[in-house]
């Protein structure tokens, strides 16, 4: 799984209909202190992750392992929102 | 599967039903001597390693493939914690 943060949501009308009605959000990769790097991607929501939420989500085969995508032609979903990260016993972020 | 430094945890009280109960840490990839390289991930801990320890990871669908991981929306799980590494016939990691 992957750390990112939420920087915005996509809108179309036109798609799969096994994606009508899932919210689809585009993340960034951060590091372990929740800074942002590399090219965004996106990611089904299934848990109603905000914009500016740091999240987990899980790729390829495994995006599709949640009730919501099963079967659906997605490659990445949002598995957990996360609270607060902690690297060498101390918390390097929390959700505000 | 990756060698990978174990330099984190993650809490989260929103995730997938299917995760629940797990714990998620953050590793970062090393070399054959345990000096990092590349970016940090996530991964389902099922071996109850600590903080620093060296562990090896599996990813995608291999991610799935133990009993409290099937189904789950996970692609990367660690596997094994690692007493010591050899590399051409001498010891180069050990665990402390």
């Amino acid at each position: 799984m992957l750390i990112a943060k939420v920087i915005g949501t996509t809108i179309s009308t036109i798609k799969d209909e096994k994606l009508v009605g899932r919210k689809l959000l585009i993340l960034r990769q951060t590091d372990e202190t929740g800074t942002s790097y590399g090219k965004p991607y996106v990611a089904v929501d299934t848990l109603d992750a905000g914009i500016g939420d740091l999240v987990l989500t899980a790729h390829g085969s495994g995006g599709r392992q949640t009730y919501l995508t099963k079967n659906s032609p997605v490659d990445a979903v949002i598995m957990a929102v996360i609270d607060h990260l902690e690297v060498g016993g101390e918390v390097v972020y929390r959700k505000e | 599967m990756h060698i990978a430094k174990v330099i984190g945890t993650t809490i989260s009280t929103i995730k997938d039903e299917k995760v629940r109960g797990s714990k998620l840490l953050i590793l970062r990839q090393t070399n054959e001597t345990g000096e990092f390289v590349g970016k940090p991930y996530v991964a389902v801990d099922l071996v109850d390693a600590g903080e620093g320890d060296l562990v090896l990871s599996g990813h995608g669908s291999s991610a799935r493939q133990t009993y409290q991981t099937k189904d789950c929306p996970v692609d990367a799980v660690v596997i094994a914690v690692i007493d010591h590494l050899e590399v051409d016939g001498e010891v180069v990691f050990r665990k402390t």
